[in-house]
């Protein structure tokens, strides 16, 4: 929700002010408020304020058919689309029960590992410009453009995909597709290595968020906390190794676990998934299978009556979709569960105490992405 | 768990959870005042465990409104939707923020955009929309002319 206040004010007989930081600040990462009451330079409460960029989606998908509604999740996790739409996918596979082709497969979870990639690779760069490093982002720039030129070539387009469709993939791959694939292998590896010279082994980047936010497991689990964040404090639910889709039964790769909790631990798990997404792509692009890229289904799709939901891993956490149908061939209600709304409600209890240039720094640890939690 | 084990479980305790045919998890339907008992319960029993609350959202069942609250136990790996049928006219519930302390947003949310009371919430204030917003958007029977285009 967005209110007209003073950018600064005082509460009378106290030392506490409040100060409003957004919606349209640079550190939020897009479009968020934050009211925080302060006592000096430590964080008595921090109070998200949403809305700002709310579009409605789940009214406006009720009015969708089940081929259209996908299109508008590449919207909502602007940075993982394609994850986004292979949910959507999935779930309105679940009702329809098709065989999806295993050829389609292998695209899905190569273009999902190559968004996660480009996902983390945006976050680290943002992350080191959150606590003072300017270089880190033209770095990751840099490499994240080589997926998104991938990207355009076979989905045209860069940002939104819009490539996974009930049945399988919209087209077949381009021809280029899998050189280019392997020479951004063969590049990004030693890239890594050069993102931990440069930023992990930082004494001055290690102190600005070692025990800085930390987040014990249980409030982790209780805060509904997914995804990288929820890793960090040891938390395992990493939903491609507990409620596996696709081929990632088949795939050899481990979650990525840490107990340390604080904003580095955060940053150790993304770093530790970049190379995990590696090497699930290696396993994948040299054996491609030849075949259908799609299913056959129907041009007017019904789901029949009944509810379905469809839980997916995003670089973000859980993202799920969940679907309740009436048997006509529009959705009779969608909720969209985004791993960004419930990571952000964590905030308040992770800051309090801390002091207000930490903030920055907890807010880009937990990788927040404005338009997938005001939806 | 198997599915007929955790129906069991859950059943013996409360008789008055009727569980739902078919769906990909164990469907529950619970009487809106027997749920905030239940919920501690569900969370607090070793068998259980549901100690993740991953979706909490409602549905316009035109004329009812229909709690829906989706949970999974970490250790164990089960999954179980639990609904709650709820008065059009003075929708009422309790809160489970105090349960699962994610709820507290996605009460909020339920609150502006289906004008569900939670009681004992912390601090019910609309979250996403502005504060002088009237009516319940996600409610079926919501007509705006001015903000929304039919298509």
């Amino acid at each position: 929700m967005y209110r007209e206040t003073e950018v600064i004010q005082t509460i009378p007989g106290t030392d506490e002010m409040v100060l409003n930081i957004g919606p349209q600040h640079p550190a939020t990462h897009g479009v968020l408020h934050l009211v925080i009451t302060l006592n000096g330079e430590i964080i008595k409460k921090v109070e998200p304020h949403l809305g700002y960029i709310h579009r409605s989606i789940e009214k406006m998908c009720e009015s969708l058919s089940y081929r259209q509604f996908i299109y508008s999740t590449s919207r909502m996790d602007y940075l993982s689309s394609h994850i986004n739409n292979h949910a959507c996918a999935l779930c309105v596979e679940q009702g329809l029960e098709v065989e999806i082709p295993r050829r389609a497969q292998y695209i899905r979870v190569i273009m999902d590992e190559l968004t996660r990639i480009a996902s983390h690779c945006l976050w680290w760069g943002a992350m080191a410009m959150d606590v003072g490093a300017l270089t880190p982002f033209f770095l990751a720039f840099r490499e994240r453009e080589m997926i998104n030129d991938i990207m355009e070539e076979t989905c045209g387009a860069r940002l939104t995909m819009n490539y996974m469709v009930p049945g399988g993939v919209m087209f077949d791959l381009h021809p280029n597709f899998v050189g280019r694939v392997k020479h951004f292998i063969a590049h990004f590896k030693s890239k890594i290595d050069e993102y931990d010279e440069l930023v992990t082994g930082n004494i001055i980047f290690q102190n600005r968020l070692k025990n800085i936010g930390v987040l014990r497991p249980e409030d982790a689990i209780s805060y509904g906390c997914s995804g990288p964040t929820a890793r960090a404090s040891g938390v395992s639910c990493d939903l491609r190794k507990h409620m596996p889709y696709e081929i990632y039964p088949e795939l050899q790769f481990e979650e990525v676990l840490d107990n340390g909790g604080d904003s580095f631990a955060r940053y150790l798990v993304r770093l530790t998934e970049l190379r995990q997404s590696m090497h699930i792509l290696e396993q994948l692009i040299d054996d491609i299978p030849e075949g259908d890229f799609q299913a056959k289904t129907k041009a007017v799709l019904k789901l029949p009556k009944g509810e379905y939901y469809q839980p997916i891993e995003t670089a973000r956490g859980e993202f799920g979709v969940y679907i309740v149908s009436d048997g006509s061939t529009t959705p009779y209600r969608i909720k969209f569960r985004s791993p960004g709304f419930s990571n952000l409600s964590v905030l308040d209890h992770i800051s309090r105490g801390q002091k207000i240039g930490d903030l920055v720094a907890i807010m880009g640890s937990l990788d927040l992405v404005i338009p997938d939690i005001d939806r | 768990m198997e599915r007929e084990e955790l129906q069991q479980i859950i059943t013996n305790k409360f008789p008055e959870a009727l569980a739902a045919e078919g769906g990909q998890w164990l469907n529950l339907q619970v009487p809106a005042n027997l749920w905030p008992e239940m919920a501690l319960w569900l969370r607090d029993e070793p068998s259980l465990a549901c100690n993740y609350l991953f979706c909490l959202t409602c549905i316009d069942r035109n004329p009812d409104l229909e709690m829906v609250y989706h949970l999974r136990s970490l250790q164990h790996g089960h999954n179980l939707v639990v609904k709650s049928v709820l008065n059009r006219e003075n929708p009422i519930i309790t809160s489970v923020s105090n349960i699962w302390r994610t709820a507290e947003f996605h009460e909020r949310e339920v609150y502006e955009m289906f004008g569900v009371a939670f009681t004992n919430h912390p601090d019910l204030r609309k979250l996403i929309l502005p504060d002088d917003w009237e009516g319940f958007p996600l409610r079926k029977d919501y007509e705006d002319p001015i903000n929304m285009i039919k298509l």
